[in-house]
């Protein structure tokens, strides 16, 4: 008999060691060893995170995706468009992240068999069946200190045994018959930076990441409106299902019947390089002597273009080059680490104040008789700026139709570094 | 307490202990075992024991129980399928449950025990569950059937599941819709024959209505699927498009690419002009940039996918070259992606900023990186014309880092730029010399020779570089030993005075010391080369380099185009059609981007020109490295010429339409109005070196007689077989009357002969021979006249035909002198045979090829000639001539006229192209007659046509050269093309020549028996050079003095100048 194995046929949960310690075949079993080609891929690859995400081997094809320290090894046997596997592997882990509060291998070992049914679940000949969150808590009750108490004591299971009501309505997101004594509408306006910044403080590249995250509970079938001031500033944006593209289209309105709980309501890009302000300066000396074997660090972090609000949660990581065996440093402000082994140097700032500037400077041990380093670090920093989204996005209203009753509202701005470089 | 202790029992007793607890009749204790039973099962040990006990626990209205219970079925049917069967009446049971959950989950496993004996059992749940009212169970089902037909495909079609699954596309409900397409697709993609999906403007609509209201998963079926359709035209191509573009704001970015997919194939069809098409462009740009920021792994697949968008369209990201930029700690698999698509997207407008960047990279950590960016910056030099200033110096300073990697990569690349500009920047040469030392990488070291080779006028120890390196010459790898070859005999060329010891020294290393053939080969030809005529070998070894192409590492746009139609497949991510690579790939079909309807389609060249340049600035290809066949005909045509596909897309190729209208418009305006053919040529200089024309074979009558000869015969299909003449008259050959003639069929040829005996004696012990002639003619067979001839019979025999033959050079070419030898004598005639028989199968030029082809053919192996007073229309010309094998390549209508487009093949694998020009009655057309080989003119005769009325037809005929490369004199004017051998044919990898076809041409000597060409060593037979002595040939007589073994000798060195 030929088999054609359609879309996803099995899935490796593989911890940093390199041990599997979950295997799921939704159709027949393949062998463990297959995934010696992703360890044979692992070894060569050095660092965990440079292990491509395709591979192919004699037979199959492996799709890895790598989530909070565990590999997602999928197997796959036939042409499949590799996004969509990934795509999957990604809602997997955001699944067990939602039901078990962490990714982590205990925490899966822990509930291994609500994860099998849950991947039952999400999946069904390999075709994704149900990975919406509101749906799947519908059918496989997440696990809870008290339920599992319950459950001892009754017999009774952490199985739904109805159909669940979202499961094929027009809005498949939502469930219906949803009720709350305090109806609260909440919405988390959340911006990284994605930046590089050259040697002499010039921006290379730089652009804006945006959500906007919400948590919704509102009873009933709530119908939403939620406008901005300036929503010409959203020319790139990704929707969550639930937004009515076409009243986005003609009216620049965010239109939905919300999802219950957290979800992601948009995501967008802004990247055009004069609004994207810089909130942070480095200013930065890093040199090697030649044949000396040692170095200079002297590096000051300052704020700049941060409309009066405080920059904080400031930390510099550092790859320091091979050659270098330690760092005695002093920080005018906050306390630094230097791992000899990664090679690694921490800057834990906390809040810059703009009186007195942090300052991390001092002498770098070279490895004597090493040649001088060629490459220069690149230092990246990561900072916060409360009630602050720094595209200028701003939440105009929220309006409610469909239900009588009035909702709690809140609009709530952070700013973040996302990958925000400074080369040396 | 957590699932975790079901881990901890390791001990042996353990399944018995399971067993027990399993039939425990406490309903919590079973739950618990079937609990440890599945914990077991997910790491991986055999717990397949409890299969019975396991089973026992189904019947239970514990739904939890009873999924535990599926998934332990599920996993372990298949190793117990007599076991399994015990589970087939609670399946029945449970697909009448009210509950739709247990239903579903009812119809969902049973599709997943992949049990034979089970399956018949199953079908009546399953069309009930078809029909069930929930939508739910109605999704669900739709699955099953694609499961049931992977185990059971004919089951399923029996049962007219696959009806119902149609009517399905219908339903009420989104999401069963999007799972009844999903189904269909998985089936159709095994049955590719079966026409299950066929879409039509109603079920798109239908597709279309549902995209809007099903789960992210179900619109990615959905918009594969729409990627399958052909609309019928650009309006319903737009109004397509419009509707799938929201999709594009998708958070899930399997949707976004799919989407995207979907735009891109219908973006053929739509004109440039339209309005909608520039919006679409813009459109099409965020959210690829989007796809960027996501998870390394997605945006991993976003940027291969990407690299294919831009070559194919790359105006959508030109203002976006940012986002490409490299970020440290993007894993490096990112970042060599990131850098490639960068180059790409490098013009004149942002080449300072990609420079400053390249520069950046150049410093970093990652070797492999770093290297990468080094030659990233020789490609934007050869790229950005305006640049390449700045580029060298960038080098220079790299160069000073003295980190060793980097100054091998650099050197690599300024080769190229040195190459593209020459006489610019040979200063720097200096520079490069004193890290002549330091390099200890094949590629680099054969760079650094090719340097000091090429400029060893300017270089005053050139002898002394070269020296050093011939020292250690059998360590180096096969790379450095040709390129030193090479460049010793450049040297020698340039310097003759003072490296006379030099070059013999190195052509005795390559061709005494060396097992391996190709530099063997190589020494072998550069040996004889000079000794035999120094003037031609300097015309050759020094001759001007054509120039190499812009963009390298372009995808051939054939499989580019393809590519296309498989955007966010595994396809797209290893850029290989997945022909070459899915596994048992049974129900591959080549897709094809739809041909453009719009109106603009006269002047435009749209698809087949990514650059978006003119028409006629076909970029050059050079196909991924790796690919060694491509690498190898970029080197022999040299650029800029379209590589031919890459063998494995190209088997099916001639029958898919891949370009359609595209190409079309595309060979009109390339090839269209006679005066653009006769400037093609000057386009690119020709790799050959140019022969010139020897028409020299006589007319042995006129091109009217050989109409009146052939006026009448027209047979349609099939090849021509003309009637048989007497060739051996009996008076000449004591009784022995041969008659005969010469005919093809299927790829075989024939001689077809009458023996009759006019003597009165018996004859028997026939045999025949051939002697050597122009294609290598020998009888595969010998000569069978099984029973002794008796005077006044005659007998016919059917002699079958190879071209393995020993290849001489006759004159008139196609005259082929016969020896036939009885009990009687041996008796000796010739004869002349028609060269279609020659013409093989294959002979079906690849559009792009054969426009490439075209161009690059020298004027003088140019002919033209005019057959008057034939009556057939194009249509009836083409399918005459595709009986012998000649075939359309193309055909349009300029003006009135007919133009057909015509390629064949001759079995040395010469390539042929003509154009037919078909007048319409032109009395006043006074033609003017071109001196031409019989054999061409005869051979559009043999294909019979008669000639009745007033239509006149050009024949433009153009064939390529490279003599050398096809162990043939190159035929009266009419060079080679050599085909090239199959895969695996040449089997070493040339990489380093890629630029340097004159090297190549001189030493293309293929190395494996398996090529049509087999090695030819010293002494083996006549090598023939024809195009480096075209007088010296011996004069064809009757017998020709066998050539004796060819020795290299030097003496005649001596005089050279």
């Amino acid at each position: 008999m030929c088999f054609q194995q359609k879309m996803i046929h099995s899935l490796f949960l593989i911890n940093c060691s390199g041990d599997i310690f979950l295997e799921k075949h939704w159709k027949s079993v393949v062998s463990q060893s297959v995934c010696d080609y992703f360890f044979e891929a692992q070894e060569k690859a050095i660092d965990v995170e440079n292990v491509p995400p395709v591979i192919s081997t004699p037979h199959h094809y492996l799709i890895s995706i790598y989530r909070d320290k565990i590999f997602f090894v999928s197997v796959i046997q036939t042409e499949v468009p590799p996004l969509f596997v990934i795509e999957f592997l990604h809602r997997v882990a955001d699944t067990f992240q939602d039901y078990f509060g962490e990714c982590s291998e205990t925490a899966i070992k822990d509930n291994v068999v609500i994860v099998y049914e849950l991947l039952e679940e999400m999946l069904d000949n390999g075709f994704p069946l149900a990975t919406e969150s509101n749906i799947l808590k519908e059918l496989i009750k997440p696990p809870t200190i008290l339920r599992s108490v319950v459950n001892s004591i009754t017999g009774s299971s952490n199985v739904g045994d109805t159909l669940p009501t979202g499961q094929l309505s027009n809005i498949p997101w939502r469930r219906a018959g949803v009720k709350y004594t305090n109806n609260e509408a909440y919405f988390d306006v959340i911006e990284e930076i994605d930046a590089i910044i050259d040697k002499s403080g010039s921006t290379v590249f730089a652009e804006i990441q945006g959500v906007i995250d919400s948590c919704i509970k509102l009873s009933g079938m709530p119908d939403l409106s939620l406008s901005f001031m300036n929503p010409r500033l959203l020319d790139d944006v990704s929707f969550h299902p639930c937004i009515r593209f076409k009243r986005w289209e003609s009216e620049r309105v965010l239109s939905f019947i919300p999802p219950d709980g957290n979800f992601r309501l948009i995501s967008y890009r802004v990247s055009s390089q004069n609004l994207v302000a810089i909130p942070v300066y480095v200013k930065h000396m890093i040199s090697f002597k030649e044949n000396s074997s040692s170095g200079r660090f002297d590096v000051t972090i300052g704020p700049k273009q941060n409309m009066g609000k405080t920059v904080e949660g400031v930390v510099m990581t550092v790859h320091m080059p091979k050659a270098v065996l330690n760092m005695n440093l002093t920080a005018t402000q906050g306390s630094y680490t230097f791992d000899p082994v990664t090679k690694v140097l921490t800057w834990d700032v906390g809040k810059i104040t703009p009186q007195k500037l942090p300052n991390l400077k001092g002498m770098v041990n070279l490895q004597s008789g090493a040649p001088k380093p060629e490459e220069n670090p690149s230092l990246n920093i990561q900072f916060k700026i409360q009630q602050l989204a720094i595209s200028g996005l701003k939440v105009n209203r929220l309006d409610m139709y469909g239900e009588k009753y009035k909702p709690f509202k809140g609009v709530k701005y952070i700013t973040k570094a996302g990958k925000f470089q400074v080369r040396t | 307490m957590t699932d975790s202790k079901y881990f901890t029992t390791t001990k042996k007793g353990e399944i018995f202990e399971l067993k027990a607890e399993l039939n425990s009749d406490k309903k919590e204790k079973k739950k618990e075992a079937v609990k440890k039973v599945i914990a077991s099962m997910t790491v991986g040990k055999d717990v397949s024991a409890l299969f019975p006990d396991v089973v026992n626990c189904m019947q239970t209205d514990n739904l939890e129980l009873k999924k535990l219970v599926y998934l332990y079925l599920m996993n372990y049917a298949k190793s117990q399928p007599d076991m399994a069967i015990m589970a087939v009446n609670t399946f029945v049971k449970d697909c009448e449950d009210p509950n739709p959950l247990i239903r579903a989950l009812a119809v969902r496993t049973m599709g997943c025990i992949r049990v034979d004996k089970i399956t018949e059992y199953l079908c009546e749940p399953l069309r009930k569950c078809l029909k069930d009212e929930d939508p739910y169970v109605r999704k669900t089902a739709a699955v099953c059937v694609a499961k049931l037909h992977d185990i059971n495909a004919q089951l399923v079609e029996d049962q007219g599941f696959l009806d119902t699954l149609k009517d399905l596309i219908s339903d009420s409900n989104p999401m069963v819709v999007a799972n009844a397409v999903a189904a269909l697709s998985e089936i159709a993609e095994s049955h590719p024959s079966s026409n299950l999906l066929d879409l039509n403007p109603q079920s798109i609509n239908k597709l279309l209505t549902a995209l809007n209201e099903c789960t992210e998963w179900g619109q990615i079926f959905i918009l594969d699927c729409l990627a399958n359709y052909m609309p019928k035209d650009d309006r319903e191509a737009q109004s397509i498009c419009e509707r799938v573009t929201p999709r594009l704001s998708h958070a899930n970015s399997a949707v976004v690419l799919s989407a995207v997919k979907v735009l891109m194939k219908f973006m053929e069809m739509l004109s440039k002009d339209l309005d909608y098409y520039g919006t679409l462009l813009k459109k099409l740009a965020p959210p690829l940039v989007t796809l960027l920021s996501a998870e390394p792994e997605l945006q991993y697949v976003a940027l291969r996918n990407i690299n294919l968008i831009v070559q194919k369209r790359p105006e959508i990201l030109k203002h976006e070259m940012k986002v490409f930029f490299v970020k440290y700690n993007d894993p490096i698999y990112v970042k060599l992606e990131k850098l490639d698509i960068m180059i790409r997207l490098a013009s004149q407008a942002n080449i300072a900023q990609v420079l400053a960047e390249l520069k950046e990279y150049a410093t970093e950590v990652d070797v492999d990186f770093v290297r990468k960016a080094v030659r990233a910056i020789g490609r934007c030099a050869i790229k950005v014309e305006q640049s390449a200033e700045r580029c060298v110096s960038t080098l220079l300073d790299l160069i000073q880092t003295k980190v060793n990697y980097v100054v091998q990569e650099a050197i690599v690349v300024i080769k190229d730029i040195f190459r593209k500009y020459p006489n610019k920047y040979e200063s720097v040469i200096a520079t490069l010399c004193e890290n002549l030392d330091s390099l200890d990488e094949p590629e680099a070291r054969a760079a650094m020779i090719w340097i000091v080779g090429e400029y060893a006028e300017r270089i005053d120890n050139a002898d002394e570089l070269l020296e050093s390196f011939l020292e250690g010459f059998h360590d180096e790898s096969t790379q450095v030993q040709l390129q030193l070859l090479t460049a010793i005999v450049k040297l020698f060329l340039k310097k003759p005075t003072e490296t006379q010891e030099l070059v013999q020294q190195v052509l005795s290393l390559a061709t005494q010391d060396s097992d391996n053939p190709d530099l063997r080969d190589r020494g072998y030809i550069y040996w004889r080369l000079l000794s035999t005529d120094p003037v031609a070998a300097k015309e050759v070894v020094l001759a001007e380099k054509p120039l190499i192409s812009e963009e390298t590492d372009l995808i051939e746009p054939t499989l580019l185009d393809e590519l296309i139609c498989y955007i966010g497949t595994l396809a797209s991510v290893y850029h290989k059609p997945p022909s070459a690579f899915v596994e048992g790939s049974r129900g591959v079909v080549h897709k094809s981007l739809p041909p453009r309807t719009g109106s603009s389609e006269s002047a435009e060249s749209p698809d087949a020109a990514p650059s978006g340049g003119q028409a006629a600035e076909q970029p050059a290809v050079i196909p991924t490295q790796g690919d060694l066949l491509g690498d190898l005909l970029n080197l022999d045509l040299g650029p800029p010429v379209g590589g031919p596909p890459i063998a494995t897309s190209s088997v099916q190729m001639g029958a898919v339409d891949l370009l359609g209208g595209g190409l079309d418009s595309l060979l009109r305006s390339d090839v269209g109005g006679s005066p653009a053919m006769g400037s093609g040529s000057g386009f690119a200089p020709a790799p050959s070196t140019a022969m010139p024309a020897n028409l020299g074979a006589p007319l042995s009558s006129g091109l009217g007689d050989l109409f009146d000869l052939t006026s009448g015969v027209g047979t349609l299909s099939g090849s021509y077989v003309a009637p048989k003449t007497v060739w051996l008259p009996a008076m000449k050959a004591k009784g022995l009357e041969i008659s005969g003639t010469f005919s093809r069929q299927v790829g075989s040829i024939s001689m077809d002969l009458v023996l009759t005996n006019k003597a009165l004696q018996v004859m028997s012990d026939f045999a025949i021979q051939f002697n050597r002639n122009s294609f290598g003619l020998a009888p595969a067979a010998p000569l069978q006249v099984h029973a002794p001839l008796a005077p006044n019979q005659s007998v016919e025999i059917s002699l079958p035909l190879n071209t393995v033959g020993s290849v001489m050079k006759m004159d008139p070419l196609n005259n082929l002198q016969v020896a036939v030898k009885n009990n009687i004598d041996v008796f000796y005639f010739s004869t002349l045979y028609p060269l279609h028989i020659l013409f093989v199968e294959d002979g079906k030029m690849e559009r792009q090829m054969f426009l490439a082809t075209w161009k690059d053919i020298p004027n003088e192996n140019e002919a033209q000639f005019q057959i008057k007073d034939c009556s057939l229309n194009a249509d009836a010309v083409s399918s005459k001539l595709q009986g012998s094998n000649i075939f359309t390549i193309a055909k349009r209508n300029v003006e009135g006229q007919d133009m057909l487009y015509q390629s064949l093949k001759l079995t040395n694998g010469i390539w042929v192209l003509a154009e037919l020009r078909i007048q319409p009655s032109n009395p006043s057309f006074t033609p003017v007659p071109v001196p031409f080989p019989t054999f061409l003119a005869a051979s559009f005769l043999w294909v019979g046509m008669s000639c009745v009325a007033l239509t006149h037809l050009s024949v433009y005929l153009r064939t390529c050269c490279l003599p050398a490369l096809a162990g043939l004199p190159a035929v009266a004017g009419f060079g080679v093309v050599p085909e090239m051998p199959s895969t695996g044919g040449v089997p070493v990898h040339l990489p380093s020549l890629r630029n340097h076809p004159e090297e190549l041409r001189c030493c293309c000597s293929p190395s494996s028996s398996s090529s049509p060409f087999p090695p030819k060593e010293a002494g083996a037979g006549p090598v023939c050079m024809s195009p480096f002595l075209p007088a010296k040939e011996p004069a064809p007589g009757n017998v020709p003095p066998a050539p004796g073994p060819w020795k290299p000798v030097l003496p005649s060195l001596v005089g050279l100048g």
